[in-house]
């Protein structure tokens, strides 16, 4: 594995997008910070800003508004970036598969790397999915 | 050549190591008051590696050159005024006059190319950090050159770091006399709002302005930011160990003596930041213009009157 990416697995910053959520994931997001979970001793820090930050949290169904505005995110966001999907919502825009308000799931908008399902998901899934991720990425890079 | 040496090792390398070590200790002992465990050891060092890895955006609208240069300014700065302590902290003999004054005008370049870089980026946020910068730097430099008059005055007008040194060796510490204790404790609430740290982080409250005028750098230039901020929070409280505690000598147990001042002074600043809400930037120019300028003169007065 490149020395670059290993750094980036080590200390990966996060940056929390809701894109119209019920506020429950963000709730459960913040709740990695806490004393109890402490993400902080794997490194993981929450970045103010999308140019800081090496992975991409999304919690929420896309709307047609939030859309654009994730695309254009995406596009300011210094790569590599990993893109973590959170919630029932924003991997198959859940209850509101059938409305008008949320016509394309998330992952055809931009690429996802990881899939975090629950509503909402524990903190212990949200850490478990990103380990999930790691891994993902260190067998990848193996293979080549 | 043997200026090199002290440029290339003492003021580059040794305080890039300790600054990152610092730094560490300071995110440990943050994470301990909150009973959480903290980040490993190598941690700050893995965080620079990682952002000269990631690709550097410049904004459309931003003024390139500016951009791109502001974080090498502040971090070459940094770098030759950690050569200047540690020439003068090694051995005496190697200052010139007026090197004090050196040392405080570069301390206060890296504030300056925060501001620059945030002016530079054509963000409305970053334009916010930048103002509040420039806001905390005009409200914090008059009670810190105040306190830096104290030592001056005390080793008997001398502007040299070296004969302040050769005057503690001899007489004791100046943090010992009443007027030295009042310099410095004016000196560590101005050192707190230096290297923005809570009480005073207000021109980069990430709640509130999202990292503030460091908004939209990314990779390279935020890794240079990153690093000068690291090293600052070395080189700030090693100039005021110079001043007022006598430096660090590394001989024997001198060492360990050095190396307790050193901790106590990074324990310390971090007990400060993690039990204090921010304040508001008319809130700071209040309390550095008030308080801390009354203090910081009478303590000057004591000094003149050799107390």
């Amino acid at each position: 594995m490149s020395f670059k990416l290993k750094a980036l697995l080590k200390s990966p910053w996060v940056f929390h997008l809701s894109t119209g959520s019920c506020n429950n994931c963000d709730i459960e997001v913040l709740d990695c910070l806490t004393p109890r979970f402490d993400v902080e001793r794997f490194g993981m820090l929450l970045a103010p800003s999308i140019k800081h930050a090496d992975v991409l949290l999304i919690t929420g169904s896309c709307n047609r508004k939030s859309a654009e505005r994730l695309k254009r995110l995406y596009e300011q966001a210094p790569k590599p970036i990993l893109v973590v999907a959170i919630g029932e919502c924003s991997l198959s825009r859940g209850m509101f598969m059938q409305s008008y308000n949320c016509p394309i799931p998330l992952d055809k908008i931009i690429p996802v790397d990881v899939y975090i399902p629950g509503c909402p998901p524990k903190p212990e899934a949200i850490i478990a999915g990103v380990v999930k991720l790691i891994e993902k990425i260190k067998s990848k890079t193996k293979k080549k | 050549m043997i200026y090199i040496f002290y440029f290339l090792f003492f003021g580059f390398l040794l305080t890039t190591v300790l600054g990152l070590l610092a730094s560490w200790i300071d995110r440990k002992v943050t994470a301990r008051v909150q009973y959480r465990v903290g980040p490993p050891l190598l941690q700050p060092l893995i965080d620079i590696i990682k952002l000269l890895g990631k690709e550097t955006l410049v904004p459309t609208q931003a003024s390139r050159t500016t951009f791109l240069i502001a974080p090498v300014i502040g971090f070459g700065s940094v770098v030759v005024v950690s050569t200047l302590l540690w020439m003068n902290n090694i051995s005496l003999g190697q200052g010139f006059i007026g090197d004090i004054i050196v040392a405080i005008y570069l301390l206060t370049i890296p504030s300056i190319s925060i501001i620059m870089g945030g002016f530079a980026s054509a963000n409305p946020l970053a334009s916010i950090g930048a103002s509040r910068e420039m806001k905390l730097v005009l409200s914090y430099e008059l009670p810190f050159i105040l306190a830096i008059l104290v030592p001056v005055i005390k080793s008997g007008y001398s502007i040299k770091i070296s004969e302040i040194l050769g005057y503690q060796s001899q007489n004791g510490v100046i943090a010992g006399s009443l007027s030295g204790t009042l310099a410095l404790i004016v000196a560590i609430f101005c050192m707190q709002a230096k290297l923005a740290l809570v009480p005073f982080d207000i021109p980069e409250a990430e709640t509130e302005i999202g990292g503030g005028a460091l908004i939209e750098y990314s990779g390279s230039g935020l890794a240079m930011y990153r690093l000068t901020k690291n090293m600052l929070l070395f080189v700030i409280p090693f100039f005021l160990i110079i001043l007022f505690m006598g430096g660090i000598k590394a001989e024997g147990i001198h060492l360990l003596n050095g190396i307790l001042k050193y901790v106590g002074i990074v324990a310390l600043i971090t007990v400060i930041r993690n039990t204090n809400p921010r304040l508001r930037v008319d809130q700071a120019v209040r309390f550095f213009w008030g308080p801390m300028t009354i203090l910081a003169i009478i303590a000057v007065v004591l000094a003149f009157r050799g107390l």
